[in-house]
């Protein structure tokens, strides 16, 4: 027995090993800036409480995807599945064979799993009350989806290619399974750069919207107070996701995946007569699919695909997509005001940017900041809702053009 | 589910189209689904009237109210004597429940607490 052969091996075997044998030539140092990185967003997840329930996932992915000799996370395997020319394109079996727990963590973001079931979850706890109460709000969600298509056409100006480009634009959603949703599909290697784009962006809708809201609105359009809306009976809204769910689907057949699943989701809400797997989907099934999703995201941060001028690119454009949005909102929002001769307050434009109920929370603020009396939450509810089906249907636009 | 490689690059025209046919199918896709829930709001509001309008009493002329005829006899006057009236109703009731007779075919004159 060698004791110095068997400890040689051991540390030949060992991660720091890896990480100093290819330090330079094998991207060794990229490892250890992505390990860093995955502290600094585990950090802003604990401490600065930036959506802690996904970035907390999302950072220890990415640290766990980048330690050397883990083997938990093959990106070769993903870039091998999708080339069609080789033997292991679109195969599963290949992944599940050969891959690690990430890998495997991974199939439910490639096959759209994650995503739909986290719309199940949303949508088992989304109210659609305000926004039927309200229909006309549906035209805010949709003035919300300007960032989207302004990020996709400037990505194109950028380089990208349609899919890269159409990923890119769903950060201005904001609406991060969707987001996740057509990056899995149009742009894999991109993935975690959106993922994290899109939930930092989310948390801070706080920052982000109130100076684009000062700059479009006059302290008088924000001030206005809105009248009290009908009250809507249970069987509407039990109507409401049936009714949503064929129409959208029939529409556009690429977002039957996320609408109807939100919409499934919903109606088990609604019915009265589901409860237990209403709440099954609010509560148990969302939390471990968010603990599967945020890992599996995270996962795909491996130093070099993520330490790329892409990903800078990707976080700016990201930025851009989301101040559109929420100006496209807020155009609306104005249009609505003066077309109503003051009746509706233009800042609840600004809640089309999905991201609920945050957006909502925000508007509500600002309402009151400029009139302490202003109630605005409810209101702003309708847009926020119809931003989740605007930006549904984006996607599946998209979808239906670079997904063929 | 889509399993898509799609690295064919696209032109700036193209996106442009692509841009503003998807901003304007999103606004097409959110305006029709407004009107049909505007329909379906509008249908579930008659509903809800009809369904009130039903609900209201009918108006119907007043029928002149024949009381009822009271039963002959009465309690008659009756004294009490350190006992409240409360007590002395539910004595009378007690009596007559056990007598097995109406109330108002009893005729109680005094009732006085006995102290002993």
């Amino acid at each position: 027995m060698n004791i110095g052969e068997i400890l040689l091996n051991l540390w030949n075997d060992s991660g720091f090993a890896a990480i100093i044998a290819g330090f330079t030539s094998q991207g060794g140092w990229q490892n250890l800036v992505m390990i860093a990185f995955g502290c600094v967003l585990l950090y802003l997840a604990i401490v600065k409480k930036f959506e802690p329930l996904l970035l907390c996932g999302i950072a220890f992915g990415c640290i766990l995807t980048n330690l050397p000799g883990a083997g938990l996370y093959h990106q070769e395997l993903w870039n091998n599945f999708m080339n069609a020319e080789h033997e292991a394109y679109h195969s599963y079996g290949a992944i599940l064979r050969d891959g690690g727990l990430l890998d495997i963590f991974y199939i439910g973001v490639k096959t759209s799993l994650y995503p739909c079931l986290i719309f199940m979850g949303v949508g088992a706890m989304t109210d659609f009350g305000p926004l039927l109460s309200n229909p006309k709000s549906l035209l805010l969600g949709a003035a919300a989806q300007l960032g989207v298509f302004v990020a996709f056409f400037a990505a194109v100006a950028m380089g990208f290619t349609g899919g890269e480009a159409s990923a890119i634009g769903s950060i201005g959603g904001a609406d991060g399974p969707t987001a996740i949703f057509v990056t899995s599909q149009l742009a894999p290697h991109l993935l975690g750069a959106i993922a994290v784009a899109a939930y930092s962006y989310m948390a801070l809708i706080p920052l982000i919207q109130p100076p684009i809201m000062k700059l479009m609105t006059t302290p008088q359009q924000r001030a206005i107070k809105m009248v009290q809306t009908r009250e809507v009976s249970k069987a509407e809204k039990i109507i409401f996701p049936i009714v949503v769910t064929i129409f959208v689907a029939l529409l556009l057949p690429d977002t039957a995946a996320l609408i109807g699943c939100l919409m499934l989701g919903n109606l088990l809400k609604e019915t009265g007569v589901t409860d237990r797997l209403s709440d099954t989907m609010q509560n148990a099934l969302m939390n471990i699919v968010t603990i599967l999703l945020s890992t599996a995201v995270g996962s795909t941060m491996v130093g070099s695909n993520f330490l790329t001028g892409q990903t800078l690119a990707i976080v700016l454009l990201g930025v851009g997509a989301f101040i559109l949005s929420t100006a496209g909102g807020l155009l609306g929002g104005v249009v609505m005001c003066k077309l109503t001769k003051g009746k509706v307050n233009p800042l609840i434009g600004s809640a089309g940017v999905s991201a609920v109920p945050m957006a909502a929370r925000v508007a509500n603020v600002e309402g009151q900041k400029a009139n302490p009396s202003n109630f605005l939450l409810m209101h702003a509810m309708g847009p926020n809702v119809a931003g989740v089906i605007g930006s549904a249907i984006a996607a599946g636009f998209l979808l239906s053009i670079f997904g063929a | 589910m889509f399993l898509t490689d799609n690295p064919a690059p696209i032109t700036l025209g193209e996106a442009g189209v692509y841009a503003l046919l998807g901003y304007a199918v999103v606004f097409f896709g959110l305006i029709l689904l407004m009107l049909v829930v505007i329909a379906i709001g509008k249908c579930f509001i008659a509903a809800d009237k009809k369904r009130k309008a039903q609900a209201e009493p009918v108006v119907v002329a007043p029928v002149e109210e024949v009381a009822a005829p009271t039963a002959p006899g009465a309690a008659g006057d009756l004294k009490l004597h350190n006992v409240e009236p409360k007590i002395a109703a539910m004595l009378m009731a007690i009596v007559a429940d056990k007598l097995g007779k109406p109330l108002n075919e009893l005729r109680f004159l005094s009732i006085r607490e006995v102290e002993e």
